[in-house]
């Protein structure tokens, strides 16, 4: 049994906190994350106030609690939606090959063109700035990273020649690929996934910072930076937590898939 | 060479015209009325028609598409609602704010992840790698506008060395200067993350060769075979990286713009935004997406220029 690679440790660690306390704030959190109470605002931590309250005497750890499991939530629907498209797209290209390959991988090329943050411009100028299109953007980037991904992977199992017996034995393209080339790039997939996680947790965050994300009361990580940078001279402390928390969270699932990554493709560990 | 050429430039064309009609589609097709998005539900229904005339929205939608391209391709973008100017006088208003921002993160970007990356190299395995390598790794996953939030608490509410933000035009080149330099920080440092990544395993790559054992036996030092005979050979992908950073580049100024309150394209897409802005909002986003699209055209050029191997195969 090989020693598995200190990234994958260091990353499972990390992501076992974060999923762990978005996870307990569906049944808990020390207050309501939304409880204004003005008479206690700015309260230093303490017994009740672990992490003390914000400019509205809102619980600083619940309101971390709540943006951790917002976060993790709209992550997981992005990297869902935007992978499962692009992996059905580069399994149909792979697949039928000819003019359909060219024309997926040509519209992966444009998708390349349109970072996360000016697609969910767009959509925050023509339908008002919302958490659903801070959404949508950002799995709108992820289908052509998937497609990429899942066709160059499938295109090498094409090749293997169990793929070649099955086609002999007459079963169809669309069999093939979902029986044969998708378990068989399964792993990179899921490597992809992970990473891609990292990128929409901070593509959220952004998109929150600027308003074009969760929108109040809603609370996310984002926004309580951009609420907090107001509130630099006054608390200076509400600028730290949020940041510390996607700090964690990136790097726990950055660190993460690059080892899983490490441990399904052995060839690379050598290469660097 | 000229069949490589003209490939890959038709290609840029192509690839330009397929994004204005995305922009245009998810602008003007998308269900809502775009007179109704500016005016706001109150709008009585004459002043809808009215803007609507305006607007061109009575127009077929591809003879719409057609007009906003012939038009832009002369630089004009119509008129800007909330600003009431010509959308092109904005642009130009607020381009080089922008373009001062991006070149100087750039440079400094390079600076620091080249050094960064070739020291890291040179020390592979030990102390300064170890170091550059967790350095990157925390780069990759702070956030651009919580690193400027930091910066700015550090650097101008503590120390009060710089501003905290604003910028109040080059008349006093000094102070233009110094509402930059925390901007410019701010950027820099979460590009050259992934950079120093690429340039340190680039340059491992091509340490391994034997030219450059040669050039080490033949006495030169160290700092130049690393600088001299190892970086230019390991530029390839260096600049693949550059080139696909050119995206988080352009949105990475939209963001430092709007934390640092700085006049320029990415602070005006904001503004636009709030004031349903729209032609303003549709010229910028275009224009943002040609610039990506834009640096990696230059990209592809440039890879002939840097590796002549190259030619041969494309």
């Amino acid at each position: 049994m090989r020693r598995l690679p200190a990234n994958f440790l260091l990353g499972a660690v990390l992501v076992s906190i974060v999923v762990g306390i978005a996870a307990l704030s569906l049944i808990w959190t020390p207050h309501d994350p939304q409880t204004m109470s003005i008479s206690t605002k700015f309260a230093p931590p303490s017994a009740t106030h672990w992490l003390g309250t914000d400019q509205l005497g809102r619980d600083v750890v619940a309101q971390l609690m709540a943006a951790a499991r917002n976060s993790m939530t709209v992550a997981l629907v992005a990297v869902l939606l935007g992978g499962s498209i692009g992996v059905a797209l580069g399994l149909l290209a792979s697949a039928l090959g000819g003019w359909v390959e060219d024309g997926v991988m040509r519209l992966a090329d444009l998708g390349f063109a349109f970072p996360a943050l000016l697609f969910a411009i767009m959509l925050a100028a023509v339908f008002g700035p919302s958490l659903t299109n801070a959404v949508l953007a950002i799995s709108f980037i992820n289908i052509p990273i998937f497609a990429r991904v899942t066709r160059a992977s499938a295109n090498q199992i094409w090749t293997r020649d169990y793929v070649a017996a099955a086609r002999a034995a007459g079963r169809g393209r669309f069999a093939i690929s979902r029986d044969h080339i998708l378990p068989n790039i399964a792993a990179a997939i899921i490597v992809q996934a992970t990473i891609e996680f990292a990128v929409a947790i901070l593509a959220e965050a952004a998109l929150s910072y600027l308003g074009l994300g969760a929108q109040p009361p809603a609370s996310s990580w984002g926004r309580m930076l951009s609420e907090a940078q107001t509130l630099m001279y006054l608390a200076p402390q509400l600028a730290i937590y949020p940041g510390l928390c996607i700090v964690t969270a990136v790097l726990g699932f950055g660190l993460l898939g690059d080892g899983l990554r490490d441990i399904t493709d052995p060839r690379l560990v050598r290469a660097r | 060479m000229a069949y490589f050429l003209f490939r890959r430039t038709l290609g840029f064309v192509l690839t330009l015209l397929a994004v204005s009609v995305v922009v245009f589609a998810v602008m003007n097709v998308l269900p809502g009325d775009p007179a109704l998005t500016i005016l706001g539900m109150d709008a009585s229904d004459d002043a809808l028609a009215a803007l609507r005339e305006q607007l061109g929205l009575n127009e077929p939608l591809a003879t719409r598409y057609f007009s906003w391209v012939w038009n832009a391709l002369q630089g004009d973008f119509g008129l800007s609602h909330s600003f009431r100017v010509p959308v092109s006088e904005l642009i130009a208003e607020r381009l080089p704010m922008t373009i001062s921002l991006a070149i100087a993160g750039m440079l400094v970007t390079l600076v620091l992840a080249l050094s960064l990356g070739i020291t890291a190299a040179a020390q592979h395995r030990r102390g300064g790698d170890w170091g550059v390598m967790f350095l990157s790794q925390l780069g990759i996953a702070v956030p651009a506008f919580w690193l400027s939030i930091l910066l700015v608490m550090l650097f101008a509410v503590k120390l009060r060395w710089l501003p905290p933000g604003g910028f109040a035009g080059w008349s006093d080149p000094v102070a233009a200067l110094r509402s930059l330099i925390l901007p410019t920080v701010a950027l820099a440092l979460v590009q050259s993350a992934v950079l120093a990544r690429v340039t340190r395993s680039s340059a491992l790559e091509v340490m391994r060769q034997d030219f450059v054992r040669t050039a080490r036996a033949s006495g030169l030092s160290q700092r130049r075979v690393l600088w001299r005979h190892v970086l230019p050979n390991a530029l390839v992908p260096i600049v693949t990286i550059v080139g696909m950073q050119f995206a988080a580049l352009v949105t990475g100024t939209i963001v430092i713009e709007n934390v640092f309150y700085l006049p320029g394209l990415g602070r005006l897409i904001f503004q636009s935004i709030a004031n349903r802005d729209l032609p303003t909002v549709q010229a910028l986003v275009m224009l943002f997406a040609a610039i990506v699209v834009t640096a990696n055209f230059v990209v592809d050029l440039l890879y002939v220029v840097i590796d002549p191997r190259l030619k041969a195969r494309t």
